[in-house]
């Protein structure tokens, strides 16, 4: 059992890495098509906004707090602070607000 | 070779936030694959290898349940695909004459963190900032996953709740201030989230695994996004 849990932890990790690397070591060229280099363009947009909300509302204890968060982490990023610091302004939020929750 | 210090530093300072979500994440994963009965350096050795939180998550199910090797790569494969459109995206980051060696080095590391930090930061990509965010995102990960295995329950859950939000709030300072000066990444924005949302609230999709709700939505949005708007010739897809 033990070399078969080592077997799949390598499936995984291969499957994983050809993932991720394939299109970085075929794609060596500047793409031209308007189109795909306007969909690449919002690419990471998207994901992150889809990755965001509505998780950060489910990644703490309550749904309060992680709307708190929110609400700290977006006026901060507004005003244009930086990654560490609106990070971490978001995890005190948390940590404060769950005392009284 | 000051510049590659520079960069590899700069790569460090960002890599703050992401090393810290991190730590809580697999901190967590950790708890989960002892309870799964794996051993600690089973899932240290998944942490090391994978860097991915959904993929490894659902791959603790399989490996207890004793699947077939084949379900356990499709598993990795529809989960873990979205990394392949990062991965283009990125391609046109990175300057067309950066060796085969040091794409091959970056490739191991594109997670949803690291990607959204390395694309959003203005100019051609420089390996070694990656390799700075490597430098703190790969032990955060590992070694969260360690502490999670060997320490079980010692970390307060309310110390964890609050590092929780630490990708989230990174994420949050990469989108807003774009979407600040342009009216089109603003929409963009929106919309992704509110069907985001649906996706959560509705029945029917919320069964839809994480993974491929974020290959559905991107594919959807980013091509409504690139057929609507355009991105003019002139303009540097590299966000600048």
């Amino acid at each position: 059992m033990n070399n078969r849990i080592y077997l799949y932890i390598l499936v995984m990790a291969a499957v994983t890495y050809f993932i991720r690397v394939l299109p970085l070591t075929l794609i060596r060229q500047e793409i031209k098509t308007p189109f795909i280099r306007s969909f690449l363009y919002y690419v990471p947009y998207v994901t992150l906004s889809v990755m965001t909300f509505p998780a950060i509302l489910s990644a703490t204890k309550s749904i309060w707090s992680g709307a708190a968060a929110l609400m700290v982490a977006a006026i901060l990023a507004y005003k244009e602070k930086s990654l560490f610091q609106v990070s971490i302004a978001a995890c005190m939020v948390v940590f404060v607000m769950e005392f009284f929750l | 070779m000051n510049t590659r210090r520079e960069q590899l530093k700069s790569g460090i300072k960002d890599g703050i936030p992401i090393c810290l979500g991190y730590f809580a994440v697999s901190f967590t994963f950790g708890i989960m694959a002892i309870n799964y009965g794996l051993s600690p350096w089973q899932s240290i050795a998944i942490s090391l290898t994978s860097l991915t939180s959904a993929g490894q998550f659902a791959g603790l199910g399989i490996i207890t349940a004793g699947a077939p090797f084949a379900e356990m790569a499709i598993a990795q494969l529809v989960i873990n695909l979205r990394y392949s459109l990062m991965s283009c995206s990125l391609s046109q980051k990175l300057d067309k004459t950066t060796p085969f060696y040091h794409r091959l080095l970056i490739g191991y590391g594109i997670t949803d963190e690291i990607f959204g930090v390395s694309v959003c930061k203005p100019g051609p990509l420089n390996p070694w900032y990656c390799y700075g965010l490597f430098l703190l995102a790969v032990p955060g990960w590992t070694l969260g996953t360690a502490a999670g295995a060997f320490l079980g329950q010692l970390l307060p859950e309310r110390a964890l709740s609050a590092l929780g939000v630490a990708l989230y709030g990174m994420f949050l300072a990469i989108i807003i201030p774009p979407a600040k000066k342009d009216r089109i990444l603003a929409g963009v924005t929106v919309v992704s989230m509110i069907f985001s949302l649906l996706f959560f609230l509705i029945p029917a999709l919320n069964g839809v695994s994480s993974g491929l709700r974020l290959i559905i939505l991107t594919v959807l949005i980013a091509g409504a996004a690139a057929v609507l708007f355009p991105v003019p010739d002139t303009m540097e897809v590299s966000h600048e």
